[in-house]
């Protein structure tokens, strides 16, 4: 009989798939809104930016993604110092559609690796003020614990740089995330393709967030439905329990019965 | 008076809130969120907040991005 996975539960909303999507680096809104349909994300992380007041768009990101449907997650990508980061989430909360936040305070402009001891200072104070953290952070146990106790939401612990599409570089370290913080364990950063997506799930990570893999991709659409497959696909299998790795060859067809 | 919006020197009329300021510049106000003089200001006081010589606004708004 199948294992029956548990459900997919942050601060309190049950969500069907384990995918978020971010929302940056696409063509048009349209080939956005698309794409996350594609995806069968059910949260979609969305950036915090100035109103341009000379030149603004009468169209905004929110008529294509319907925050009614999807649980907007904003982020506070960009952002280099607590200060920074901390700003940026209040306006979000100001903005009225949620307390969630995902947290980056990043370290600097050429890895975008995450500044880990200015995101635990932001995700102490955010938390006190009664946001729902998710903080990117390096693929470090030590600090994912830290982060828990600190009251974050979820961990969100790196594949890779930004925009790198390298895959999970160090499986081992999201393995010991995975065993030393009991909150959601969310793989943030660096997916390229869909066998990226599927290992990390098969790590028995909680979920994925991506944005380029999918936004980069020649086909945009085409990649966030083979995401969707692949987050489900290494879930299952995670579930389902691989089988153990052999140095050596081992038969499945039975050596009874052979013609000789 | 001259006040500072995203930046950006403006002129307003005296007596200007920040609701008037929104409707001036055509955005559409259930979806932004205003700061004034690094103050957050909530939405249901957009239209008491009055602009003073000097304010410096943010008007911010959700856009694509990921990470």
């Amino acid at each position: 009989m199948a294992v029956i996975d548990r459900p997919f539960i942050i601060d309190g909303v049950t969500f069907q798939s384990r995918l978020i999507v971010g929302t940056g680096k696409y063509a048009s809104f349209e080939e956005n809104k698309q794409a996350v349909i594609a995806s069968g994300a059910e949260c979609v992380t969305v950036a915090v930016r100035r109103v341009n007041i000379l030149d603004h768009d009468s169209e905004n990101l929110l008529d294509y993604i319907d925050p009614n449907v999807y649980k907007i997650l904003p982020n506070t990508a960009g952002c280099y110092t607590v200060d920074e980061a901390i700003r940026t989430a209040r306006l979000a909360r100001a903005a009225g559609i949620t307390n969630w936040v995902k947290l980056e305070v990043i370290g600097d402009t050429k890895t975008l690796l995450p500044d880990n001891e200015a995101t635990l200072e932001a995700t102490k104070v955010l938390v006190k003020e009664g946001f729902v953290v998710f903080p990117y952070v390096s693929d470090d146990p030590i600090m994912a614990k830290k982060l828990e106790d600190a009251g974050a939401a979820v961990v969100m612990p790196l594949a890779a740089p930004i925009g790198s599409g390298l895959g999970i570089r160090n499986p081992y370290n999201m393995q010991l995330i995975l065993e030393a913080v009991s909150i959601p364990v969310i793989v943030d950063a660096g997916v390229g393709t869909a066998s990226d997506a599927a290992m990390a799930m098969e790590l028995g990570c909680d979920g994925i967030l991506m944005n380029t893999a999918i936004a980069g991709a020649k086909n945009p659409i085409q990649m966030a439905e083979a995401m969707n497959y692949a987050v489900k696909a290494g879930r299952m299998a995670y579930l389902a329990g691989r089988m153990p790795k052999k140095r050596y060859a081992q038969a499945s067809s039975p050596v009874e019965g052979m013609i000789e | 008076m001259q006040i500072e919006v995203n930046g950006v020197k403006k002129e307003v009329l005296a007596g200007t809130t920040i609701d008037g300021l929104v409707t001036e510049l055509k955005i559409v106000s259930e979806r932004v969120a205003v700061e004034l003089n690094l103050s957050i200001i909530a939405r249901n006081q957009f239209n008491q907040v009055i602009l003073k010589e000097g304010d410096r606004v943010e008007i911010i708004n959700f856009v694509g991005g990921g990470e």
